[in-house]
């Protein structure tokens, strides 16, 4: 009785730590997409830029290749402007504070068994849970 | 260039991996966090997932100094539970559960989503360039770790 869903998610699970190997035990770094990002577009990793670049050119660029595989592809992203720009804002300051997101902190960091990387999952989770609970819940906006 | 093609296919299979996992899809990651309405567990089976090769790849990592490519693996940081940390997963869990989007799935799907993902991006960019000169603001002294909830 396990869902489809379920395996597929195992498999691409799979595939994000098997990325996250790679970067680690072939470039030496740590693969968390916020921090790869903010270095580059706040000048701190300036040194890395190419390395960078290039993370993100492949993350961007190649998943559409693979969208004819799939009879559909539909990340059913809200239209509502303002929760966008508020959802952006908070997720590039939050992430940038805590220097870390779902892939630092929460793939490479619990994978090392490092309690900052647990922490900040935990912390993580239980604000979104919170926040599913106030805005769609309470206030039915989301 | 070696560097450039690593890190571009590591990039590539981590946003396949999205793909693959059903984690570009905002309502499934909603789902993860909605436990109080219908909720959805593949978020869990995607961690789990991904966090065996790491493990490994730790495993590995710990009984070297280098990577293949010549540069130090990473050292772990002090493990400081200080309120930096804290508040800004806070803020970025907040900010996950409004569109069901996090960093990475916004790029790997940055073709996918419409004009929808681009007003994420910029927003996002747009924190992330302003937040070193926000922190100078709050703590002027230079003292980033802020010490509350250590």
């Amino acid at each position: 009785m396990i869902e489809q869903d379920w395996v597929w998610g195992f498999v691409g699970g799979l595939m994000i730590g098997g990325a996250g190997a790679l970067y680690l035990l072939v470039n030496g770094r740590i693969m968390g997409a916020s921090g790869i990002l903010g270095g580059l577009v706040d000048g701190s990793g300036r040194d890395t830029r190419a390395e960078r670049l290039a993370f993100l050119a492949g993350l961007v660029l190649f998943p559409p290749l693979l969208v004819p595989l799939y009879d559909k592809v539909d990340t059913r992203l809200t239209g509502n402007i303002w929760l966008l720009v508020a959802a952006g804002l908070l997720v590039g300051l939050g992430t940038r504070i805590a220097n870390g997101c779902t892939s630092g902190h929460g793939v490479c960091g619990i994978s090392r068994l490092a309690p900052r990387g647990i922490v900040a999952t935990l912390a993580y989770i239980l604000a979104g849970g919170v926040v599913m609970l106030a805005f769609r819940h309470w206030l039915g906006v989301i | 260039m070696t560097r450039s093609f690593f890190a571009a296919l590591a990039g590539a299979l981590f946003g396949s991996g999205l793909l693959v996992s059903g984690m570009i899809d905002t309502v499934k990651v909603q789902g993860w966090l909605d436990v109080f309405g219908d909720w959805d567990p593949t978020l869990a089976f995607v961690m789990g997932g991904a966090i065996i090769p790491m493990f490994i790849a730790w495993r590995v990592a710990a009984r070297r100094k280098l990577a293949v490519l010549g540069t130090p693996i990473p050292a772990q940081v002090e493990q400081r539970l200080d309120g930096r940390l804290i508040w800004g997963s806070v803020l970025f869990g907040a900010g996950w559960g409004l569109v069901g989007l996090c960093p990475g799935p916004a790029l790997a799907a940055a073709f996918l989503n419409g004009w929808g993902g681009v007003v994420f991006l910029l927003a996002m960019v747009a924190a992330m360039v302003a937040t070193p000169a926000l922190l100078r603001i709050i703590r002027p002294e230079g003292d980033t770790a802020w010490t509350s909830a250590r």
